[in-house]
């Protein structure tokens, strides 16, 4: 009985070399068998919604489709769902950032309990998030009077909007950055340190460049979370069409309204994007195990 | 706070920034709505939170979660199992896959999970002609919440099997094991933390989970109502404390869930030393 | 250089070139010249003591080896004179002046981290001139302290590459470079070479002791290699449980150790718990007699022609021998006890079950705690061996 490694090696020269040769092994036979529940469950799991809503889009000719994003409540939900993305990816970048330099170079007294608190968003339904923000500017919240008296509200309104979806997606950058400065530690920092750079110039030029690739995970996973935020979101935007409409939410009107053709045609906007947000993120993966390896390789 | 030094400058500033952020956004809400909890009472509170259609909400949301789970414990281990061992045409794309239910929108999922298993759906026809109803009921329920914990399992496992050192395979080996055996034995019992981890994770997220849901669900009272739904249902009709009720259930849940995962991994490492 | 307020002559006896300022006779004048002092340094990690009344000073230009076990607080002491760390109590002084408060980048110092901490995306260019980037020379001027520096450490056809593109050697090099580059008047390093290969190490060490005297600046490398500290600093420091043992010249700690776990530490001792039993050794006073022999206090022979006083010498038995690469090392069992020997390779082998003469000219006692060297008195003359 060979080791497993020599049969591993031997596993992949077999599916290689034309299979008729050797005769099939129970071992190939296993390995096939489970590259094909895998790929079935993705095809059916993942890859058929995909292809359901490309389908039921353009279901009703190109025309009805370009009709469909035309339309100005969609075209209003898509600046709004990109207005609360981009100020949610902005603050939780500069927030991620700062957090995880806290966490990381630093040793006090509480930090496990600071980072059980920034993993909290994760544990909590998103309509329970939503809930919240009811609770802090809705109708029986003690600030509500004064709210009222300035005419401004939150809830109901795209400030809550953008709170919820900050709320939803701020441990993102966070949980990605901490594990990659723990594992860089602290001594080029402190080195810096010693040489008498001041605390700005550390992170720009000796942390920024280690943590560069991280960063940018993170906030394509913040991105993706951020634009299609529903539960949260829900709750508090109060389905106000034109004003409170995030994109997700203008979906689940048109497919309330059995207007399913637009309701598709508005998803497969959000599919695009999805797929552009995998794409970057393999992308990014890529490259840092590429240089990885390039690390490993000895001199 | 801390006695050691701070040689790396930035302590105060990102202290600063750090908790002006938390308390704002994380610590306000979350105390609004402890004040607003705390103001209603034991009585009320039990009287909202375990009214009978509400428990019925808990039970429909814990069980299909748990059921999803349990498939994405399967498939996740098997994905991730056959993207480390396995070379084979496309498993770069499998492995990018993956996290589709990640990038995409919950709503989105949820409208098309939806048309897929309705009776007349790509895949609805093939359930309803056995007699199962895939859409809403509580198969599609699962069925969505399985879509979005698919990645929760493979991601947790992956890396520690990756890292997993061949010698103890190959000790194995010589010793005269058989690759089944193996597995069981050796390898196996290495991935029940991260299997355990990403279980409890997509498990979590199944009771939490909204928008993928709503849409298949149905939301027939007594039949197909999940907890979230149920405090939008308390929501809309304008009842706070309901909604709060059932809030403080479902976060205590999920806390629950999160905390024995917590608890048992912690007693790995002090009884085993994993 | 004093220790604990004792004051130990480490002027003569160093052979080695120096830069150092003469130290007068009184003490305040004395401490004055130091170019680092540390006064009553204390500091905890909890209930770790990681510094307990530390006391040293030490003189401008000089090469100071901290040697001691791991977790002997030599670490800590380097990085709190560095700033990266802060003691409980105590004073720490540069040239004469209190820096507890100042920031590690307003010291003067340079420091060369265990693993070197090189900036890993820049180059050895950039990385050599941060410090001065940081202090914001002239371009001109980085650039010209950047050639003479890479020229310095032998890199220069290297100047462009990355760190991970480096051997360990080279690294260490780059991150001796970059501490100098400000020219700071102290380089701290901390176990500069611990994560090099064996061989590379022994040509680095050479380098760096030279290179380092032939800049004059005063510098303090930890180690817990004995070989490495006595082979590379001017004057050594033992630390033991957060406290300073001894200081003093290599030599002077290796002939007069003053404390038991000093003679432990440096050199291969074996403990014998009765020296009195060994012909011409006998108790002088208390009723315990510690003592410790090292291989170079004994001489072993085949038989009477070996041995130059055979009558002085102790019958032994060889229990095993083993070849060492320079040497022979035998084990030898004398009185009921295994003594440790060597032998050189042009010698007749002994072999084990061997009979042979073990002549113990000298043997190091704890009577009272304090060393003493105990010479044979059956031999009329002492014979210096070391």
């Amino acid at each position: 009985m060979a080791t497993s490694i020599m049969q591993n090696r031997m596993f992949s020269s077999d599916s290689r070399a034309k299979p008729e040769l050797a005769p099939v092994s129970a071992e190939t036979l296993v390995k096939w068998l489970l590259i094909f529940l895998s790929a079935a469950f993705l095809v059916v799991m993942l890859i058929l919604p995909l292809i359901l809503v490309g389908a039921e889009a353009l279901s009703k000719g190109w025309e009805a489709y370009v009709a469909a994003l035309a339309e100005p409540f969609a075209q209003k939900a898509l600046l709004l769902t990109v207005e609360a993305t981009v100020i949610a990816v902005l603050l939780n970048t500069v927030f991620g950032v700062a957090s995880a330099w806290l966490l990381t170079k630093f040793d006090f007294r509480g930090k496990a309990v600071l980072g059980s608190l920034i993993d909290l968003p994760f544990a909590i339904s998103p309509v329970v998030a939503g809930l919240f923000f009811i609770m802090l500017f809705g109708r029986m919240s003690p600030f509500y009077p004064t709210l009222q008296a300035y005419h401004a509200a939150v809830v109901f309104a795209v400030p809550g909007i953008i709170l919820a979806t900050v709320f939803v997606t701020f441990p993102f950058i966070t949980r990605e950055l901490v594990p990659v400065m723990e594992a860089q530690g602290r001594s080029e920092e402190e080195a810096a340190a010693t040489m008498g750079a001041g605390g700005w110039t550390i992170f720009r030029y000796v942390t920024l460049p280690n943590i560069k690739w991280g960063l940018i995970y993170g906030i394509i996973l913040c991105t993706a979370r951020a634009m299609g935020e529903f539960g949260a979101v829900s709750v508090v935007s109060g389905h106000i069409r034109g004003k409170t409409n995030t994109l997700p939410l203008h979906i689940e009107i048109l497919y309330n309204e059995y207007n399913f053709t637009a309701a598709f045609a508005v998803a497969s906007i959000l599919v695009f994007i999805a797929i552009l947000i995998l794409v970057l993120r393999n992308m990014v993966e890529w490259r840092t195990q590429n240089r990885r390896i390039q690390r490993q390789r000895p001199h | 706070m801390g006695s050691a030094s701070k040689v790396i400058p930035g302590y105060r500033f990102t202290q600063g920034v750090t908790f002006f952020y938390i308390s704002l956004i994380l610590l306000l809400p979350l105390a609004a709505f402890v004040l607003f909890a705390t103001g209603m009472g034991w009585e009320k509170f039990i009287g909202k939170a375990f009214e009978y259609r509400i428990l019925h909400g808990y039970l429909v949301s814990f069980a299909c979660a748990l059921a999803a789970a349990i498939i994405n414990g399967i498939f996740g281990l098997i994905l991730a199992w056959v993207l480390v061992r396995y070379e084979f045409p496309g498993k770069r794309i499998m492995d990018g896959l993956i996290d589709l239910p990640f990038a995409l929108p919950t709503a989105v999922a949820g409208i098309a999970l939806t048309t897929l298993y309705v009776e007349t759906g790509w895949l609805g026809q093939f359930f309803y002609a056995i007699g199962l109803p895939s859409a809403f009921s509580v198969l599609g329920i699962t069925i969505a919440l399985i879509f979005v914990g698919i990645p929760f399992v493979t991601r947790s496992v992956q890396p520690v099997l990756k890292d997993l050192e061949p010698e103890i395979e190959e000790a194995a080996a010589l010793l005269g094991a058989g690759k089944w055996l193996t597995f069981r034995k050796v390898i196996f019992p290495e991935l029940t933390a991260p299997l355990l981890t990403g279980f409890a994770l997509a498990f979590a997220r199944g009771i939490g989970e909204y928008g993928s849901v709503v849409f298949i669900a149905g939301n027939t009272p007594f039949e197909t109502e999940i907890a979230p739904l149920l405090i939008m249902t308390e929501l809309e009709q304008f009842d706070y404390q309901a909604a709060a009720a059932i809030a403080i259930v479902m976060m205590a849940i999920s806390f629950l869930i999160l905390l024995s995962i917590n608890g048992y991994q912690r007693y790995r490492i002090r009884e085993q030393g994993v | 250089m004093s220790v604990g307020g004792r004051k130990i002559d480490a002027s003569g006896a160093s052979a080695r070139t120096r830069t150092s300022m003469s130290v007068g006779g009184q003490k305040e004048v004395a401490s004055m010249a130091y170019e680092v002092e540390l006064k009553n340094i204390n500091k905890h990690y909890g209930d770790f003591k990681a510094s307990d009344q530390v006391n040293f000073g030490v003189e401008r230009g000089r090469l100071i080896g901290l040697l001691g076990p791991s977790g002997s607080g030599k670490t800590t002491i380097l990085r709190m004179i560095a700033g990266l760390e802060t003691p409980d109590s105590g004073d720490i002084l540069i040239a004469g002046e209190r820096v507890n408060e100042l920031a590690p980048g307003k010291r003067g110092i340079g420091f060369v981290f265990q693993n070197y901490a090189l900036f890993r995306h820049m180059t050895v260019r950039e990385n050599i001139g941060f410090g001065l980037k940081v202090q914001k020379e002239s371009k001109s001027r980085i650039r010209e302290r950047v050639d003479e520096l890479t020229r310095l450490i032998g890199l220069d056809k290297f100047a462009d590459r990355y760190p991970m593109q480096l051997s360990g050697g080279q690294r260490q090099r780059v991150a001796f470079a970059r501490a100098l580059a400000p020219s700071p008047r102290l380089l701290l390093l901390d176990e500069p070479f611990a994560a090099i290969d064996a061989k590379v190490r022994k040509e680095l060490r050479g380098w760096l002791r030279e290179t380092i005297h032939k800049l004059g600046i005063t510098s303090i490398f930890v180690t817990h290699d004995q070989d490495e500290a006595v082979e590379v600093a001017d004057d050594i420091i033992i630390t033991n449980r957060g406290r300073v043992e001894q200081a003093g010249t290599p030599l002077e700690i290796y002939r007069k150790p003053h404390t038991p776990f000093v003679a432990d530490f440096i050199g291969e001792s074996v403990h014998v718990p009765d020296y009195t039993v060994f012909k011409g050794f006998s108790a002088r006073g208390g009723s315990e007699h510690p003592g410790i022999i090292r291989p170079e206090f004994i001489e072993i022979g085949l038989d009477d022609r070996e041995i130059a006083m055979p009558l002085a010498a102790e019958h032994g038995i060889v229990r095993a021998a083993y070849f060492r690469g320079s040497n022979v090392g035998i084990d030898v069992e004398v009185k009921g006890q295994i003594l440790k020997a060597a032998r050189s390779l042009e010698k007749v082998p002994l072999q084990e079950g061997d009979e042979a003469l073990v002549l113990i000219h000298r043997i190091l006692s704890f009577e009272g705690g304090q060393a003493k060297t105990i010479a044979n008195q059956s031999k009329r003359k002492e014979s210096v061996v070391i």
